[in-house]
């Protein structure tokens, strides 16, 4: 009997110990992935960075694009958003970006090819499916919805919340972690 | 295959060349007077380039010298000086001379420069 006890403790004990290094690893393995800076998928996949958008570089999108403002990572946008934003050119926030066909059917394909997709953090709560400034994506005005409004539309060193690497100094290289932003004219962000 | 890529190679080097900025501007000075353009002055280049239409300027985001460091007035993008004398780098690529000229002559003035007008500019430029 005493036997039978002692084998049922030593039974549950184990059970126990195994659920809890289970859930253990599991976490680790899980959170690796999620800190991970990008997480790779096959060849022809977009990859994924922790921001939850992909923001693979274009040498064409860099020239093109990048000559006027930070060359927004294609993941920010679901395909069709970047359709409308490629067709209008010649008005692109009044300003005329016009491009030669072939620069821009060659921008087009790389920005659909990496653009968001259903499912993605960056489009949670968002409706319009052919928006096209980032400022009114809900993911992006959750992620500064501590920032006062004026410290950044008022400030002559950013102007509005479209210049991201005002105060994301690495976005050109796709990094926008919070713990590497600094504000202009009052220093690091420290949430 | 390797002889083709190789082949490829110059091909592309020879349309998307870098040239000297005088080069580059000789050539499409040239194209500009195939169609129709006469001799070019660099004062009537300055002139368009500080005149003002409804506000918008070339200065809006060039800066009013062309020496100087611009910024974009809207993105607040650095945009390095045109003047060749203290930026050499640029008006080295014809096909890059043509596009921005198309963008902001359409942004600046409402239309199309004419080949004239461009060559102007680019005299002016050149002499800065």
């Amino acid at each position: 009997m005493k036997g039978l006890l002692k084998l049922l403790r030593w039974g549950t004990g184990m059970t126990l110990l195994g659920c809890a290094l289970f859930i253990g690893f599991y976490g680790l393995s899980v959170s690796s992935i999620a800190s991970g800076y990008k997480e790779n998928h096959e060849e022809g996949e977009h990859s994924r960075s922790r921001f939850g958008f992909a923001s693979e570089t274009n040498p064409a999108y860099q020239e093109e694009c990048g000559g006027c403002h930070l060359a927004y990572p294609p993941g920010l946008f679901p395909a069709q958003s970047w359709t409308v934003m490629m067709s209008g050119l010649d008005e692109h926030f009044e300003d005329n970006a016009e491009l030669p066909e072939d620069a821009r059917l060659e921008i087009l394909n790389y920005l659909g090819k990496h653009a968001a997709q259903a499912g993605d953090k960056v489009l949670r709560g968002s409706k319009d499916e052919a928006l096209t400034r980032i400022t009114e994506l809900p993911y992006f005005i959750r992620k500064h919805d501590e920032i006062p409004e004026q410290r950044v539309k008022n400030n002559p060193g950013i102007g509005s919340f479209s210049n991201c690497d005002s105060c994301h100094q690495n976005a050109v290289q796709g990094d926008f972690d919070e713990d590497r932003i600094t504000i202009p004219g009052y220093g690091r962000w420290d949430d | 295959m390797k002889a083709f890529t190789l082949f490829l190679i110059v091909i592309s080097s020879l349309v998307s060349t870098n040239l000297p900025a005088n080069q580059a501007i000789e050539q499409l000075q040239e194209r500009y007077r195939n169609n129709g353009a006469t001799s070019f002055e660099a004062l009537d280049g300055k002139a368009l380039w500080y005149s003002e239409q409804n506000g918008r300027s070339c200065t809006s985001c060039h800066g009013t010298s062309s020496t100087a460091v611009g910024k974009h007035r809207k993105t607040g993008k650095k945009i390095m000086p045109m003047a060749l004398s203290v930026n050499p780098q640029r008006l080295t690529k014809t096909t890059k001379i043509e596009k921005w000229f198309l963008r902001n002559c359409k942004w600046t003035l409402g239309r199309e420069c004419s080949p004239q007008e461009k060559g102007n500019i680019l005299q002016w430029l050149q002499q800065l």
